[in-house]
């Protein structure tokens, strides 16, 4: 039972899955960073983009991997729309309001795509989907690699346009003094909503990497989002490469309990490490500013 | 007694319905409601009064229905006495949260999220947990006495839900006009200026949090009583924390009346859907998300900031009446 061979499976299972957390994550902590909210649409949204991607091969005939070309620039502007006509004008800037308002969207979305297309579970056919890769003793699933490679590929490019483009500087400054950033002429409108975008863009990424090895139905972005909650949480709220190692870290933690303590008990372990952190460390394991 | 008149005029309002009318239909519809009253007044204490936004009600609600149902299925406990005891079980299960995350210091969306995730945790446990029937749910014998909490008619589950919300409004009237009271409202509008003021602010929220528990934790129990099932989903399910909180938005937040007028208002949407589209899982809460969202944007105070204001403006404009016709006879 403790067999390395076993174990060392899980971790790199864990591995590629938590990438996949990561990059969902890594989302929710760039809104967190700069806007200050925790956007409850988060899951929602994931859902939405898996169904898109889902459409998009059931229905274009398109490759998920293809798919991801269309959907990241649709989510962009999906998002920046959100945040720019819909959370930012109803909030009147009150904390407690973009709570309620992102609580809002993410029941509507939901219960939109239930209602569409019920609940349902959908999977698609790919040829590609059992192939393996063989490292060791262990057997990787191709999809999850690409996953984890195309997630690492995505944080990377996320934190080249944050340090080097124009854009990338107005938000961090954004990030760190909203007024003093307006007062140099930035439209910190424009920026919340730009921030929104990216945000989701790395959701349709996400959801394009999951299609391949995942179901689809309108409650399935319910399980990733708390988990990314958690993985931002151990992170350390806002910051990036946190989410990062927090994704990874989640994910190992996940494939190993639940190889140990059956799924159920696997996914309870996760929501207690996330009370815990957030009880004993609300800033984060990682030590990122709160 | 201000306010007292208002509270005892609508209960007696309210009271008179079944004599009027036998009809099922009308009465499920408004024990539905008041159910959503109870639950969302809880919320209101907490969240109107105090400023602290859960997003997990469903764990008091969810612990009061299954206290309940277990204690007379599993033990042979007397249901009134199951009642009481599951109040009781919310009540703690709300101290305990409290005492843990008010001693974090956890507020705002950080409270919101822990919130979330003790509710998810509780209702992952039931799902798999024996003594709950697991994925199964859990069944209360059908025995239609009075002395088992059972009727063979609406009338007096209405009678009772309509007593519980009665109390629920005595009480917040109650403690809108305490100590209690405006320590909560003074930590909602600024906790720090609280606390430097000598509020205890973390007793204070300890208190208002087993307070709506036990609130909430009633409308469980009911809930038990009244459909004699439930299960993990719907005892712990996300949908009665969104309710929980949509009732006291939409009516009006952090007044006393304000739940009753949210749930009414809201169970009368979800009503409508159905009729203009057919029962379709989903859409009721579509509406209700999208009437969150206008709120926010629109009426922040909601239903029952929107009548003061109207009644201000009224009462402004007839001040103001005379000396126009004056002129305007001069």
């Amino acid at each position: 039972m403790f067999s390395l061979a076993i174990i060392v499976t899980a971790v790199l299972n864990g591995l590629m899955t938590g990438a996949v957390y990561a990059l969902i994550a890594v989302g929710l902590t760039l809104i967190y960073g700069v806007l200050h909210i925790i956007n409850f649409a988060h899951g929602a949204l994931l859902t939405a983009a898996m169904f898109a991607a889902f459409f998009a091969h059931k229905l274009l005939g398109l490759d998920p991997y293809v798919a991801a070309i269309f959907l990241t620039p649709l989510f962009f502007v999906l998002g920046y729309a959100l945040q720019r006509c819909v959370i930012g004008p109803a909030a009147h800037g009150d904390d407690r309001n973009i709570l309620l308002v992102t609580l809002g969207l993410a029941v509507v979305i939901e219960n939109a795509l239930l209602y569409e297309f019920r609940a349902d579970t959908r999977t698609i056919n790919l040829p590609y989907a059992f192939d393996v890769i063989e490292i060791g003793t262990t057997f990787l699933a191709v999809p999850r690699v690409v996953a984890f490679v195309v997630a690492f590929a995505v944080a990377l490019a996320l934190w080249l346009i944050m340090r080097f483009t124009d854009t990338g500087k107005a938000i961090r400054a954004v990030a760190r003094e909203k007024l003093g950033a307006e007062l140099s002429g930035i439209d910190v409108a424009h920026i919340y909503a730009v921030t929104f975008g990216l945000g989701t863009a790395c959701l349709a990424i996400a959801a394009c990497l999951l299609v391949p090895t995942y179901y689809v139905n309108p409650h399935v972005g319910n399980a990733f989002v708390l988990i990314a909650f958690t993985v931002v949480v151990l992170g350390g709220m806002g910051s990036v490469p946190g989410a990062l190692i927090g994704g990874l870290f989640v994910g190992v933690v996940e494939s190993l309990s639940g190889y140990y303590f059956g799924e159920s008990l696997g996914q309870i372990s996760i929501f207690v490490m996330f009370i815990l952190v957030l009880l004993l460390r609300p800033s984060g394991l990682f030590g990122a500013r709160a | 007694m201000k306010g007292l008149a208002p509270i005892l005029a609508a209960v007696a309002l309210l009271a008179a319905v079944p004599l009027i009318t036998a009809s099922n239909v009308v009465l499920n519809f408004l024990v539905l409601a008041l159910l959503i009253a109870l639950v969302g007044q809880g919320w209101n204490l907490l969240g109107g009064y105090g400023g602290q936004y859960s997003f997990g009600h469903a764990a008091f609600f969810g612990t009061g229905a299954y206290a309940t149902a277990i204690l007379q299925v599993h033990y042979g406990i007397n249901a009134w006495a199951g009642f009481a005891i599951g109040i009781a079980a919310g009540a703690l299960i709300g101290a305990v949260i409290g005492a843990l995350t008010f001693r974090s210091g956890l507020k705002g969306s950080h409270f919101a999220l822990v919130t979330l995730a003790f509710a998810e945790v509780l209702r992952i446990i039931a799902s798999v947990a024996p003594i709950t029937g697991a994925g199964v749910g859990t069944l209360i014998k059908l025995d239609l006495r009075p002395e088992a909490f059972q009727f063979q008619s609406r009338a007096p589950f209405y009678w009772i839900a309509l007593a519980l919300v009665g109390i629920s409004l005595l009480l917040m009237r109650a403690i809108e006009h305490s100590r209690f009271g405006a320590y909560l409202v003074a930590i909602r509008e600024n906790e720090d200026a609280a606390q430097a003021l000598g509020v205890n602010t973390t007793i204070v929220k300890l208190g208002a949090m087993t307070i709506s528990a036990a609130i909430t934790a009633a409308g469980g129990c009911f809930y038990a009583q009244y459909f004699l099932f439930i299960d993990a989903g719907i005892a712990y399910g996300p949908w009665i924390s969104i309710e929980a909180l949509l009732a006291p938005i939409i009516g009006g937040v952090g007044t006393v009346f304000g739940p009753l007028l949210g749930a009414l208002v809201v169970k009368t949407l979800g009503e409508l859907g159905k009729l203009a589209t057919g029962d379709a899982p989903g859409l009721d809460l579509v509406i209700y998300g999208c009437v969150l969202i206008l709120v926010v944007a629109v009426a922040p105070r909601g239903i029952a900031g929107m009548l003061l204001d109207l009644r201000r403006r009224f009462l402004s404009s007839k001040t103001a009446a005379p000396p126009a016709l004056e002129r305007g006879h001069g």
